[in-house]
């Protein structure tokens, strides 16, 4: 439910619950990290520049994690790299969420079986909220995973915890196979 | 016989002249022409011969990279030589040494783009060069156990309490 949907009075006056008013905010203004592992931080980029403008959804990179909401784990984590992750996780202050891109932080990607030095998904040290897949994700694939990030926020409530928003989310959700049915078909067409 | 490649014989034999059974015959491929140093403890009198004779001035160096021979239980290097705008000609020098705890002499003093490519291949394959100024690994952290392009090479099952394997 958007802010926008509530029922506003001839006189200005708002009325609404306080959960709605603080995650309409917070879901309007998520702001990333503004760090790059791999080839995935270039769509990351890309999405951020002027044709995919992730600003008129409020997001906007910082380069402090003390000012940040959001984490995007965009390409390869490297064992070398992944205890920097955790510092880097440990210093956004909470709610704080984090959103996997690509297949690489999402379970090792190419590097599965032969990569020594890469951290096999970034879920075996942080906890992740949204798995983005691709190789690299294309723009509109990371938009889709921050408008699921924005679905988590909507979710929330004063005293519950994470794992239930999540919950209530899947609760929500339908089954894609039909739709992937239908925009197949419609593709052949 | 190609341009190029008499080109690389006639400073192989500069070079044989001055060293005589410190370097192997001469491999006349195509690709990459090349020769072995037999006694690796000339490897670095080699070296700056190769850069400094004026019949020679290797001044750059392309490329060092490790090499792993299991079945000789052997390490080595294959240098790739040029002289680059001097007078055109190239050549790649391969050293070897043992597996086990063997070393060659380091090249860092003769070209020092063979600093961090030597640290490389120690980094991933264990090779200790002598007389090098700053062997650290490069590439792998710097607590990490093994040498991972070595072809036995088996990854360690945790890293700082993370797991490694999938």
């Amino acid at each position: 439910m958007g802010l926008l949907d509530a029922r506003i009075s001839n006189r200005n006056v708002l009325v609404t619950s306080v959960d709605n008013v603080m995650n309409w905010a917070r879901l309007s203004s998520i702001w990333p990290m503004g760090f790059g592992l791999a080839c995935c931080a270039i769509e990351m980029m890309a999405t951020n520049a002027s044709n995919y403008d992730l600003e008129r959804f409020g997001i906007f990179p910082r380069s402090s994690p003390r000012q940040s909401d959001l984490m995007i784990v965009a390409g390869t984590v490297t064992m070398k790299m992944a205890e920097r992750v955790v510092t880097l996780y440990e210093q956004m202050p909470e709610p704080r969420y984090v959103l996997s891109m690509g297949s690489c932080s999402n379970c090792g990607g190419p590097y599965w079986n032969h990569g020594y030095h890469v951290l096999k998904g970034v879920d075996r040290i942080i906890p992740v909220d949204v798995y983005v897949p691709g190789c690299p994700p294309r723009p509109e694939a990371l938009i889709g995973g921050l408008m699921k990030v924005q679905e988590l926020i909507r979710m929330e409530q004063i005293g519950l915890s994470r794992e239930d928003a999540l919950k209530k989310l899947a609760e929500k959700s339908i089954d894609p196979q039909p739709v992937i049915d239908r925009e197949r078909k419609a593709a052949t067409a | 016989m190609p341009a190029a490649l008499q080109q690389s014989r006639a400073a192989y034999d500069v070079i044989k002249e001055r060293f005589g059974d410190a370097v192997s015959a001469f491999d006349a491929n195509e690709t990459m022409p090349f020769f072995e140093v037999a006694d690796a403890g000339k490897w670095v009198e080699i070296a700056l011969f190769m850069r400094d004779d004026p019949r020679l001035k290797f001044n750059y160096m392309a490329c060092l990279s490790g090499m792993d021979y299991p079945e000789q239980n052997m390490l080595g290097i294959v240098c790739n030589l040029e002289s680059l705008g001097v007078l055109g000609h190239r050549v790649a020098v391969k050293v070897r040494c043992s597996r086990d705890g063997g070393s060659i002499p380091s090249v860092a003093c003769v070209w020092h783009t063979a600093n961090w490519h030597e640290r490389e291949a120690y980094d991933m394959f264990g090779m200790v060069f002598t007389g090098h100024p700053d062997l650290r690994r490069i590439l792998c952290p710097e607590d990490w156990t093994g040498f991972p392009l070595r072809k036995d090479y088996q990854v360690q099952e945790t890293y700082h309490g993370i797991k490694v394997p999938y």
